[in-house]
């Protein structure tokens, strides 16, 4: 357990026998179509999520981390975007070929978002009780004499002050830490199973970002809910998530637990992050180290590893051939050619 | 880690509530007045056109048929506080009647007109794709031609009469203000909520009803006063035309040609008098109209009070 002034380390405690998984992702592949071809925001996604666990995505803008969770529950606008293969099993339900009915279903009960701008994901012209109580009265979890009670309820979960009053403002009378509270409520009304948060605390201060973060993960766990954490924020990685995914292009390149991925990292990328990132045990005076180069062009990736162009270990095979995801032990996986050990 | 956390200091409100004890019925005119003067002054406007149009039978009750070949052309006096026309029939009573008239008109073509803008341009903007393209296609056929071609054409097949200009109104306006909802629609439509009511599991006609037609509330607001401004001159041209409302019916616009262009210079009452009441009425639905627009929009909501401030202290200073 973490206490409020801990550092930025990452949970070293290891698990010896792995929760059941509530989401498992197969070979999701999502495209957009441009005026000059297509773009792979996701390709060849595969991973899982456990029952209880946070599990973070870490990546570039425009790595495919948030096109990848809002696949998952076929949020994607159609057209331009559409998922043009492989599966996403909740409970053993493939939510691809649920029908559209059945999918609405899912979204707000099992499975809930919580968006990356508290600014603009409220509407501007209803009351906050009204917009919290919409999830309740979609599904219709509480019986309807009920709701205000539950929202109530919610607001005060959230730990906002003076909840009756909340109800009845509009949201630009609530500061911004306060509305990305009322989202979260509004995410945790069904009480999902599953709740992916999409950069939840990008557009607040770095104060209210620890006590938003604290409270999702309070409330995940005293609810026993699964979190997708997507993130390109390091910090919030290493201090809530249990395992990471990091990725790059499109792609999953490096996965594992949260210590292999700060302490162990094996994927050019990762590594890479790692050294862009600023330290609390740097030496004064060190100076960050960036990765050459930008991001690839996703319409027209370039051959074998996406990341060869920018990767200072990149070998011949790498332009040719792509690496496929590899384990390399029980929770660490990589792709990548190259051997790099802790020495790099 | 227990939920039994003391709450954190964001958790206390901010700034001290508003308070909110007045009566609510009295709470909208009120903030009318206070800020904006000009929109309290057309809200009394187009509370008398109505009430001119409702009670005209009473208020003129000697009817606006009345022919009196004896008493034409006279100057406005006390008995006709207007004067009369070259038939002797009171222009003030004309003009009651033909406020009655106006917002009959105007209320129904504007009604109409919204109702098809709504419907089209939300149908368009948020379902898209392939219908978009149809009903955009057809749109833009229509907007091709020049109204006053699409109005003469219409009154040519259906005939004058009130109904026809009713319908054609309604149809040649909310036609083209479709082109504004749907734009409406489709910036709404981008925005995050829309999407977090999407992840919530709610449904098209939910998003629709709750989301998206509140947001387009506003420009529906301003469509529609400044449609019912624009109706009224257009029956107003119509009729001047000849091709309006038909002759007996004391339509402004009627007035204004048949009588008045006649007789401009014998009896220039009778062009300044449907004149003034067309353009205080267009003024007075306006101005009503833009107050509403500012004061309805929770968006913009305190602008007026602190707009009417600068404006005090600069008059102040």
């Amino acid at each position: 357990m973490f206490t409020e002034t801990s550092m930025a380390t990452a949970e070293a405690a290891p698990r010896n026998e792995p929760a059941p998984t509530l989401l498992r992702v197969e070979n999701l592949r999502t495209v957009f179509e441009k005026d000059d071809g297509l773009v792979h925001a996701v390709n060849d996604v595969s991973f899982d999520v456990r029952r209880g666990e946070v599990l973070a995505i870490v990546g570039e803008s425009g790595s495919g981390k948030s096109i990848t969770a809002m696949s998952l529950l076929r949020l994607i606008p159609s057209p331009p975007g559409q998922i043009i293969g492989g599966q996403v099993l909740f409970d053993g339900q493939d939510l691809l070929d649920l029908s559209d009915d059945a999918i609405r279903q899912i979204r707000g009960r099992d499975i809930s978002m919580i968006f990356q701008e508290p600014m603009t994901s409220l509407n501007p012209s209803l009351r906050i009780g009204r917009q919290l109580a919409e999830p309740l009265r979609v599904h219709g979890s509480v019986p309807k004499g009920k709701v205000r009670e539950r929202c109530l309820e919610l607001l005060r979960q959230v730990r906002i002050g003076d909840p009756e009053k909340r109800l009845d403002a509009y949201p630009h009378e609530l500061s911004g830490g306060m509305r990305q509270r009322v989202m979260i409520a509004m995410g945790l009304a069904c009480l999902p199973r599953l709740i992916i948060a999409d950069e939840p605390t990008t557009a607040l201060d770095v104060t209210v970002q620890a006590q938003i973060l604290e409270l999702l993960r309070d409330i995940t766990r005293a609810n026993q809910s699964s979190m997708m954490l997507i993130t390109h924020d390091l910090g919030v990685v290493a201090r809530y998530a249990d395992r990471i995914n990091v990725m790059y292009a499109g792609r999953i390149v490096e996965r594992g637990t949260a210590h292999d991925i700060f302490h162990r990292p094996r994927h050019p990328y990762t590594v890479g992050l790692m050294a862009s990132m600023p330290r609390l045990d740097d030496a004064i005076g060190n100076r960050l180290t960036p990765i050459p180069g930008s991001p690839p062009d996703l319409s027209d990736p370039p051959s074998g590893c996406p990341f060869h162009p920018r990767c200072r270990f990149a070998q011949p095979r790498c332009k040719q051939e792509r690496p496929p995801l590899e384990r390399l032990d029980e929770e660490h996986w990589k792709a990548c050619w190259v051997n790099l050990d802790d020495t790099h | 880690m227990s939920l039994s956390i003391q709450p954190p200091a964001a958790a206390t409100p901010a700034t001290p509530p508003r308070r909110r004890n007045r009566p609510k019925a009295l709470h909208f005119p009120r903030r009318l007045c206070k800020e904006r003067p000009l929109g309290a002054l057309g809200a009394m406007i187009c509370l008398v056109l109505l009430l001119t149009g409702l009670f005209a039978d009473v208020i003129a009750p000697e009817g606006f048929n009345a022919i009196n070949p004896i008493e034409r052309l006279k100057a406005p006096s006390a008995e006709h506080w207007l004067g009369t026309d070259q038939l002797g029939r009171d222009v003030f009573a004309r003009i009651v009647h033909g406020a009655q008239l106006s917002v009959i008109v105007a209320f129904a073509a504007t009604t109409l007109s919204i109702v098809i803008s709504a419907l089209l341009g939300i149908l368009s903007g948020y379902f898209g794709g392939r219908l978009d393209m149809i009903i955009q296609r057809l749109v833009d056929g229509w907007m091709c031609f020049p109204d006053l071609i699409l109005l003469i054409v219409a009154v040519a097949v259906l005939g004058p009469g009130t109904w026809q200009v009713i319908l054609i109104l309604g149809l040649l306006f909310g036609i083209s203000g479709s082109r504004i909802v749907r734009g409406a629609v489709l910036s709404a439509k981008q925005n995050v909520y829309v999407h977090a009511a999407q992840s919530m599991g709610a449904s098209s006609t939910r998003i629709l009803l709750k989301h998206i037609l509140p947001n387009v509330m506003a420009p529906l607001i301003v469509l529609y006063t400044t449609r019912l401004a624009a109706v009224i001159l257009a029956e107003s041209g119509l009729s001047f035309l000849g091709l309006g409302i038909p002759p007996p019916e004391p339509s402004w616009g009627g007035m204004l040609s048949l009588d008045g262009r006649s007789y401009m210079f014998q009896a220039p009452w009778l062009a300044i008098a449907p004149g003034i009441a067309l353009t205080v009425a267009v003024f007075g639905i306006n101005m009503f109209g833009d107050a509403l627009r500012d004061l309805l929009d929770p968006r913009m909501r305190g602008g007026g009070g602190r707009y009417l401030a600068r404006v005090k202290r600069t008059i102040g200073s």
